[in-house]
């Protein structure tokens, strides 16, 4: 099967293609020098020369990770009106801000690259960049808000740690910050299914089936198997990347297994058991079919996701032109006034 | 024995702050920029935290062993305290800084002078309280001059927003009981300086003072507006479910 269509879905991670003719194009760097400071584990920073094809596959993966996080707080968000305790409430809207606050971050480390918030928002919106495939998924209960927190954070941290050490400055700085607070979310996430497996049978019902919706989606988020992943060689070699896709979904189930137990919950494999040989769990064959559907836009929330984002840009743009305009007044007033 | 004008008093300010921070939790992922997102969930979470502690407290002054959670998903809409102003839908931006406005404003002046009660917990709650409204006004305040001052469209808009809020502004200003008067802030003797807060912001933002007749008020008494009972359908639906659970 090729994966060359699969082109960026995933957050803190990268498998898109960017077009061969782009690099092509690339203006004349210093191929040495930049050699030199990968190899020297040095960042690179905004002011140094870069090659045109690590620049833009940047912008993109960037870009993907900010989207996600937007688009991320709509399955959180759309639990926050009905949180059991006002407590939860209290949690899950200030993560879903912390959502809204890496997307800011984030946007931010893609302008140092020189592209503009505005205009990735614009290709986000038609399409043209994509966000993780995880967030088309329903949260259709309360311990699907655990779920995320639990498993898709946890996932989410394990390709994101690597990142924080990643060649490009801004970036690996961003994600300290980012990694810190999803650390935070997923304990957040792990408290709040530890509460409903041992709470009521309703409850425990409830964790346990969120479990069994999102434990392959949470493995699918790492990407296509190595053998099929185009794009890690070069991100490898770029020092963006610093695990395969592989390395990085078999950490996570070995980190996420024992938790379950602790949680008393189980995980919807049957083939999951350890291997004292490899020293690490074995997992059943993941099924990409869903997965391939859900990146074509087939997914359960795919076109609920999108219209909701454009629907509240849109709904917004009077607000936005408005601000514009009283700024624009205001210059000219104190200009005026000068 | 249960001072029961004081525990309506602080359930007035406990569901205002509530019923406020259910409205403001809507817009999260809504909001017209990503700031405001993060902004307007601040708002949201400052009032929910004010529900808290003042639920908490109501509570106590209950002395049924209620807690915050009882209050806030236990009770039907006619329990409720709360103004009309802050329970009916809000998915304008302009609605919601118009609202934020009158609403925060009065806050800020109620807060500052119940943070010289003797009731040592409420005072307590209202000067954490006023550092936290301070900004809600300042943010609300920039907002109205934006989109009054804005566009001729936003100015229009910003315009029919007030109006649709103003009648809602008097309920506010309900005569406190006879039996607090020493005791709390009298939000009738808050009339005069919030409205000239709000005055010098209209005026300023271009805009004119509605001249629209106040709405019948009650919600103090429970008498709320048909939207309070959907707004409290779901909020409590969940915790309802599942009767003495934890979470």
């Amino acid at each position: 099967m090729s994966y060359h269509w699969y082109r960026g879905h995933v957050y803190g991670n990268d498998f898109g293609t960017d077009a061969p003719a782009q690099d092509g194009q690339a203006p004349a760097h210093d191929e040495q020098a930049f050699a030199a400071l990968l190899a020297d584990e040095d960042r690179i920073e905004p002011r140094d020369d870069m090659p045109e094809a690590y620049r833009k596959s940047l912008i993109r993966q960037i870009a993907q990770h900010a989207h996600s996080e937007i688009i991320g707080m709509q399955p959180e968000g759309n639990w926050i009106s009905r949180a059991p305790s006002l407590r939860r409430k209290a949690i899950l809207m200030a993560k879903v801000q912390d959502e809204a606050g890496h997307g800011l971050y984030l946007y931010a480390a893609a302008e140092t690259l020189g592209v503009d918030r505005a205009d990735l928002v614009d290709q986000l919106h038609s399409g043209r960049q994509k966000y993780s495939s995880i967030f088309n998924y329903p949260t259709l209960t309360w311990a699907d808000v655990g779920a995320i927190g639990w498993l898709v954070d946890g996932a989410a941290i394990t390709n994101q740690v690597p990142l924080c050490r990643c060649s490009y400055g801004p970036y690996a700085r961003a994600m300290v910050r980012v990694c810190k607070e999803e650390s935070f979310h997923q304990r957040q996430g792990f408290e709040i299914l530890h509460t409903l497996s041992h709470g009521t049978t309703g409850q425990k019902a409830m964790a346990q089936d969120a479990v069994n919706r999102y434990w392959w989606p949470s493995l699918m988020m790492f990407g296509p198997p190595d053998d099929d992943s185009p794009n890690s060689a070069r991100s490898m070699a770029w020092g963006i990347k610093r695990f395969s896709n592989d390395e990085l979904r078999q950490r996570f189930v070995d980190m996420t297994v024992p938790q379950s137990e602790a949680l008393g919950l189980t995980l919807p494999d049957p083939d999951l058991r350890w291997n004292d040989e490899r020293g690490h769990y074995d997992y059943g064959d993941i099924d990409f079919t869903e997965l391939f559907e859900v990146i074509k836009g087939n997914g359960p929330c795919n076109a609920e996701r999108m219209a909701h984002k454009r629907g509240a840009h849109e709904a917004g743009a009077w607000v936005r032109e408005a601000a514009d305009a009283y700024a624009d007044k205001h210059a000219r007033r104190t200009e005026g006034a000068a | 024995m249960t001072d029961r004008p004081l525990l309506d008093y602080t359930l007035g300010l406990a569901d205002d702050a509530l019923v406020s921070a259910q409205r403001m939790g809507w817009w999260i992922s809504r909001a017209p920029e990503l700031e405001e997102d993060v902004a307007l969930a601040n708002i949201g979470l400052d009032q929910l935290g004010q529900a808290r502690t003042l639920l908490t407290y109501a509570g106590e002054l209950e002395q049924e062993g209620r807690t915050e959670d009882d209050l806030a998903y236990l009770r039907d809409d006619r329990e409720f305290r709360n103004v009309k102003l802050v329970e009916r839908p809000m998915t304008d931006f302009g609605v919601a800084m118009a609202r934020l406005l009158l609403f925060s404003t009065y806050q800020l002046h109620l807060y500052r002078a119940l943070s010289a009660s003797s009731d040592a917990t409420l005072s307590g709650i209202a000067a954490k309280a006023v550092k936290e409204v301070t900004y809600h006004v300042d943010h609300a305040t920039h907002w109205v001059l934006r989109l009054g001052d804005g566009t001729a469209g936003s100015h229009a808009r910003m315009q029919v927003a007030l109006d649709a809020e103003w009648p809602y502004v008097d309920e506010l200003f309900t005569p406190l009981d006879p039996t607090l008067t020493r005791l709390v802030a009298d939000p009738s003797a808050l009339r005069d300086p919030v409205l000239t807060d709000v005055r010098r912001v209209v005026a300023e933002a271009t805009l004119a003072m509605p001249e629209v007749a106040p709405a019948l008020g009650g919600g103090r008494q429970g008498l709320h507006t048909e939207h309070l009972g959907h707004l409290l359908a779901e909020m409590q639906h969940l915790h309802r479910s599942h009767p003495g659970a934890t979470w």
